[in-house]
């Protein structure tokens, strides 16, 4: 018998749900699709709430999405919101109103989370994926209220950048304009040059793009097929640009109220293609629907990726560590310190991969706020963490990063942690174990010269037993080793233990 | 010089036309080939049709002439115009119906045993007696009759009664100064119209009308007068509330502006008898505020609707159509599952030929089924105690989701609509009362199934209405599939109806009104390129009723570029034939016959890759814009040699169809030396055939060759 599993996205400006039904044959197939238009997002963006009246409609189609689902007997669902809940002040009384009244449990995404999926959801459903990435490749997913920049070389994630310019959010900002120019496009590429030019001077730098995928709505239904060449793109263009949205709608067969984001969104693409310079455009009509039904498929082992994503955000980690200069070689010994001592300790610990990620990472960027500031390094890392996206990694898991990255140098307490930006215990918890393990790693590399390259780790009588070969004096490690220690024991009851072979 | 083939003379007004379609019926009754009593049910239908244009079309003309609404039709007319020529033809084609019925069909039913007392005063005594005694028993009870005076106002009188009016003057008032007064008694309508009187001569069965017996006993009504005479009238009232969907968004604004002028329950027709005494009708005229050619003195009986009930009279089966009895589909014999059937093979249901059965089953079976998820279906025209709304409770209370469209907006049966649907809502179905602004003319049904490979829809498209009581009664086809595409749509289509947005791309489906009409340009226009390109172009189409003008235009675009289009067009046609570089290779044709023709098919030959379509619209404007329809490919090669199989017959039929001439009448086709072909018998007895040997239906068709018949 198959899965059925039912995926909500409750966008800016519609709500959709798709049902899909994953067979043992590693299928994924979308058996239905309903959306609803409600542009949750003017609330957010003009006002900051989202109105009463609008959450009630909310309920009402999600109370008719569960009798969908019902009807389906769809056996488990993801509901996510997006920004324009995510930015909405009243967020906490949505989501609580929504499961009062509907008995779903929404997730807020926020962008990196949200923007993952989507890059999931191209990596699964586009077919000429893993080809289109060999070469210079730009994913432009166009939101309603910002725009996300994958950068692809050679197979790898390069650099991943949010842009806070969206087409709802182009639409209302030009909207009032309107009426004193005819050429909106005009205005509309004034709004983004300027994001533009940061973004290509210090991320696209000489990089060669030759593919743009593009997402977002109705796009696909403008061309018709789902790959272009950059000329065709233009043509396109060019020929709806002076078009009302009414008469776009007419000739293309879309939605009138979908078409007044068209234009917006074409523009974008355009002064994006003529920057990067790229020649040939993908369509792969998906949406975060379809990224987080991939994603649970993924996860559930119904299908398996040909890409490994967790190297997308370790990727984008190290663009972050090398930006802020950190040491190469001292990273590169310390993850082979940090992990191996996770994974040693993996059954007294109770983590799983996903922290043992988080860790990789806090190691990645665990210095970079020496850039800044030498004295003041740990709360310099915290804040750059803070303020920088990393695809792939919540909120909340860079909250906890910052915090190991921080508290590896700095003492702390309870009283420090919780509390602070929606910390729990079991994040606090999580933070202390990797805490742990990060400080000790990083004291058996105290003079960043690699002493420890050739180690392993071994668990004996409550001890971690870590046997280092080396021709090095290792007094400095050892002198400092101690209260690390005595930190990893309170925290793992295992203690951890120097044993030095002489290599002559 | 690029043409205009948009010149208002190169079409046809549609009254005009339809007004051609009734004449077409009452020839039928005309027709001595055919039984007695079928002439009588299709004379009584063309009395009923013309009530109902009365009501709905001639209404709306009016409205348009009181709100000053003087934009033209396609034919260029306005609509006084419209009214004027309208009165002209309908008073024609009433003489004839009654001389239809005074020497034709009278005659010939007393030759074949049925009398007709035309007039009360013929009764001998013994009959007298008999019809005195059921005026006194039965028919006085239930009468009102109602003067008017000084003191009393012309009373109302409701639309489409049969009344008698009468002059009646006070008896032995002060002699010399005798006033008369005008009085109204209602036909009881709970009466049955047509009275049998007791045994006559020999093997001779005599009938008289109700309104005789009453105009025989008006007397006992005005007991202290004098009757001075007594005549039967009829009125039609514009008493329609919403404006015919037909008319232009534009139309309904300026009536709303000047809702004022609309005359609400004015009287657009009086029917009268024709020897009516001068003074009653003057103050019928007067008081109905009607003249001129609003008012038809009748020479007979008034509402020959009556005919359909003396149809129904025992006794006279050598005289009727043996009645057909559909039969099995070849591919559900001896199936008991019909979702296997569908499994194995897409089925094409042409009824009423074959039976309307597997429809019903399809959703009883879905509703009992426990693999069954859903069950949603449109519902527009449904009889009250129809098998699909019990199988679709059953299905809800079965725990099935169930999601019904029920269209309120069908003409004349809202009320009888609104009482299942309560009951549907009752036992757990979704119910979704229509759209706004739209009407859901589109018959289709989805089940949903899981099964051990996942999910798998079926789906049912129709011409006609999910209605088991007019499936024996209207031709209409059918496709059950399991096309994962069409399946897909399907989904689509129901969740549009729910409100959601539109899918993002349909695979197979057309619906209008967003996508339809351009879909059937690009169709014809195709043929035009094909023609232009030195290729042949052919197109086929059956429907109800052509009066789309941009349709008409891209035919003609067609035609002109060497087209050869074949209409098969029951009713309305606003399209004219023969016209010199525009429409010479058009030929239109008309089949009226004992089922009423109502299947929707187009065939385009597409260079040689012939592409067929049904669908639940006609080329019409009310079904491109204003509504939710429908059209469907038939992709299997199987069912697409069946669906040119049903087009051709019919294009051979030459004892039923009427062929439009280039100067607007119709005309049988002369047959001299040419094989019969009746094409609604040849599919009776083709399905009887196809259902008595089950094991290899396909090869034992028989092909008419497929060569046009000759017109002169």
């Amino acid at each position: 018998m198959t899965t059925m599993f039912a995926s909500i996205n409750v966008g800016s400006y519609e709500v959709g749900m798709k049902i899909f039904e994953f067979s043992s044959r590693r299928e994924v197939k979308e058996i239905d699709c309903v959306r609803y238009r409600i542009e949750l997002g003017k609330d957010t963006y003009t006002t900051g709430k989202i109105s009463v009246k609008k959450i009630e409609e909310l309920c009402g189609i999600l109370n008719d999405f569960v009798r969908i689902m019902n009807g389906y007997k769809v056996n488990t669902y993801r509901a996510c919101a997006t920004s324009s809940v995510r930015e909405a002040k009243n967020w906490m009384l949505v989501l609580e109103h929504i499961k009062r009244m509907t008995g779903l449990t929404v997730e807020v995404l926020d962008n990196s989370e949200e923007r993952f999926l989507d890059y999931k959801s191209i990596a699964f459903g586009e077919k000429n994926f893993y080809k289109i990435i060999q070469n210079g490749t730009a994913i432009v997913d166009v939101g309603s209220g910002s725009i996300q920049i994958c950068l692809f070389d050679n197979d790898k994630l390069v650099t991943t950048q949010n842009i806070r310019m969206g087409n709802l959010r182009v639409r209302e900002k030009v909207a009032d304009l309107a009426r004193e120019t005819i050429h909106m496009e005009e205005m509309v590429e004034e709004l983004i040059n300027n994001e533009l030019v940061s973004f290509k001077k210090m991320y696209l730098k000489d990089r060669e793009i030759k593919n743009l995928i593009i997402t977002g709505d109705y796009i696909l239904e403008l061309l018709k097929k789902p790959s272009v060449a950059t000329e065709e793109f233009l043509e396109m263009y060019g020929s709806i640009i002076d078009k009302r949205p009414e008469e776009i709608a007419k000739q293309y067969g879309i939605p009138s109220e979908s078409a007044s984001m068209i234009l917006p969104s074409v523009t974008i693409y355009k002064r994006l293609i003529e920057e990067m310079g790229a020649e040939k455009i993908w369509m792969p009509g998906l949406d975060l629907s379809d990224g987080i039904a991939y994603n649970y498929a993924q996860k559930n082992k119904f299908i398996r990726a040909g890409h490994n994503f967790e190297d997308d955000i370790v990727a984008a980690a190290r663009i972050i560590a090398k930006r802020y200069q950190c040491n190469k070689s001292h990273i590169k010994n310390l993850e082979n310190l940090a992990l191996p001592i996770f994974d040693k300790i993996r059954k007294v610990s109770g983590l799983g991969s996903r922290q043992r990620l988080l860790l990789q990472i806090a190691v990645i960027l665990h210095g970079c706020g020496k850039y800044i500031n030498l004295s003041n390094g740990a709360e310099c890392s915290y804040s750059i963490i803070m303020a920088t996206e990393i695809i792939g990694l919540s909120l909340k898991e860079r909250q906890i990063i910052a915090s190991v990255v921080k508290y590896n140098t700095l003492e702390f307490s309870y009283e420090d942690v919780i509390g602070r930006d929606g910390i729990t215990e079991t994040d606090y918890l999580l933070i202390m174990k990797l805490t742990a393990i990060l400080r000790v790693a990083n004291a058996l590399d105290r003079s960043h010269k690699q002493k420890f390259d050739k180690v392993h780790f071994s668990i004996r009588d409550g001890e971690l037993l870590i046997h280092v070969e080396t021709a090095e004096d290792i007094t400095l490690e050892r002198g400092l080793f101690p209260p690390k220690a005595d930190y990893f024991e309170e925290v793992f009851h295992i203690r951890p233990v120097i044993r030095q072979k002489k290599m002559m | 010089m690029e043409l205009d083939f948009t010149k208002p003379e190169y079409y046809r007004n549609r009254e005009d036309s339809w007004i051609s379609f009734n004449e077409r019926v009452l020839s039928e009754a005309r027709d001595k080939n055919i039984p007695l009593f079928e002439r009588l049910k299709f004379l009584s239908i063309t009395a009923s049709n013309f009530d109902e244009f009365f009501m709905i079309r001639v209404a709306s003309l009016k409205d348009m002439v009181h709100a000053g609404y003087t934009k033209k039709d396609i034919a260029g007319m306005t609509a006084s115009e419209q009214i004027a020529m309208i009165l002209k033809r309908v008073q024609d084609v009433v003489s004839l119906q009654y001389s239809t019925y005074n020497r034709s069909l009278l005659p010939a039913l007393k030759q074949n045993g049925l009398e007709v007392i035309v007039r009360h005063e013929d009764l001998n005594r013994e009959q007298a007696k008999y019809v005195d005694r059921y005026f006194e028993e039965n028919v006085y009870p239930v009468l009102t009759p109602m003067a008017m005076d000084s003191s009393r106002p012309f009373p109302l009188i409701r639309n489409k009664t049969l009344n008698i009016g009468a002059l009646i003057s006070k008896k032995d008032a002060d002699k010399g100064k005798e006033t008369t007064d005008f009085a109204t008694v209602q036909v009881p309508s709970v009466l049955p119209r047509i009275i049998e009187l007791p045994g006559g001569e020999g093997q001779m069965r005599s009938v008289i009308l109700l309104e005789e017996v009453i105009e025989r006993n008006i007397g006992k009504l005005f007991l202290n007068y004098d009757v001075v005479c007594a005549h039967p009238y009829r009125i039609m009232r514009n008493a329609d509330l919403t404006i015919d969907e037909d008319e232009a968004a534009d139309l309904l604004k300026e009536i709303q502006k000047q809702l004022k002028k609309r005359q609400w329950g004015e009287v657009i027709r009086l029917e009268v008898e024709d020897s009516m005494d001068k003074q009653l009708l003057k103050i019928l005229k007067k008081e109905f505020d009607i003249k001129g050619d609003d008012i038809f003195r009748i020479n007979g009986p008034l509402d020959l609707t009556f005919l359909m009930k003396m149809y129904g009279m025992d006794g006279f089966d050598k005289l009727k159509y043996k009645p057909y009895r559909p039969q099995p589909v070849p591919a559900l014999m001896d199936c008991d599952d019909i979702f296997a059937a569908i499994r194995e093979k897409n089925i094409l249901l042409h009824h009423p030929y074959m039976t309307f059965d597997p429809v019903v089953d399809f959703v009883k079976q879905a509703a009992k089924d426990p693999d069954v998820l859903a069950i949603k279906q449109t519902l527009y025209r449904v009889s009250g105690n129809s098998p699909i709304i019990a199988a679709l409770a059953q299905a809800a209370e079965n725990g099935k989701q169930v999601s019904v469209l029920v269209e309120l907006k069908a003409r004349f049966d809202e009320e009888n609509n609104i009482v299942w649907a309560k009951m549907l809502e009752k036992a757990g179905c979704h119910v979704i009362y229509g759209l706004v602004g739209l009407k859901t003319h589109s018959k289709i049904t989805l089940v949903v199934r899981r099964e051990e490979d996942g999910i798998r829809r079926y789906v049912h498209l129709g011409t006609g209405n999910y209605n088991d009581s007019t499936a024996k009664l209207y031709t209409d086809c059918g496709l059950l599939t399991c096309s994962e595409a069409i399946g897909e749509d399907a989904t689509a289509v129901f969740n549009m109806l729910s409100g959601y947005s539109e899918p993002k791309h349909w695979n197979k489906l057309s619906l209008a009104p967003i996508w339809l009409r351009e879909r059937f340009y690009e169709l014809i226009d195709r043929e035009t390129e094909h023609a232009r390109a030195g290729e042949q172009g052919h197109i086929i189409a059956k429907m109800n009723s052509l009066c789309d003008k941009e349709i008409i235009a891209r035919l003609y675009e067609a035609s002109a570029a060497g087209v050869k289009v074949e209409l098969i067009i029951r009713g309305i046609c606003c399209l004219k034939t023969g016209i010199p570089g525009v429409s010479e290779n058009i030929t239109v044709r008309s089949i009226v016959g004992n089922f009423l023709e109502h299947a929707r098919i187009f065939y385009f030959r597409n260079n040689g890759q012939p592409e067929i379509y049904m669908g639940s619209a006609d080329w019409m404007p009310r079904n491109l814009d204003k509504r939710v329809e429908i059209l469907f490919p038939l992709e299997d090669e199987k069912i697409r040699e069946e669906a040119y199989h049903i087009l051709q017959v019919q294009l051979d039929d030459n004892v039923k169809a009427h062929v439009l001439q280039p100067d607007g009448t119709y005309e049988k086709i002369d047959k001299r030396g040419k094989t019969l072909v009746c094409a609604q018998d040849y599919f009776c007895r083709e399905a009887q055939r196809r259902a008595a040997k089950p094991k290899n239906p396909v090869h034992d068709r028989v092909f008419i060759p497929a060569e046009p018949v000759s017109e002169e």
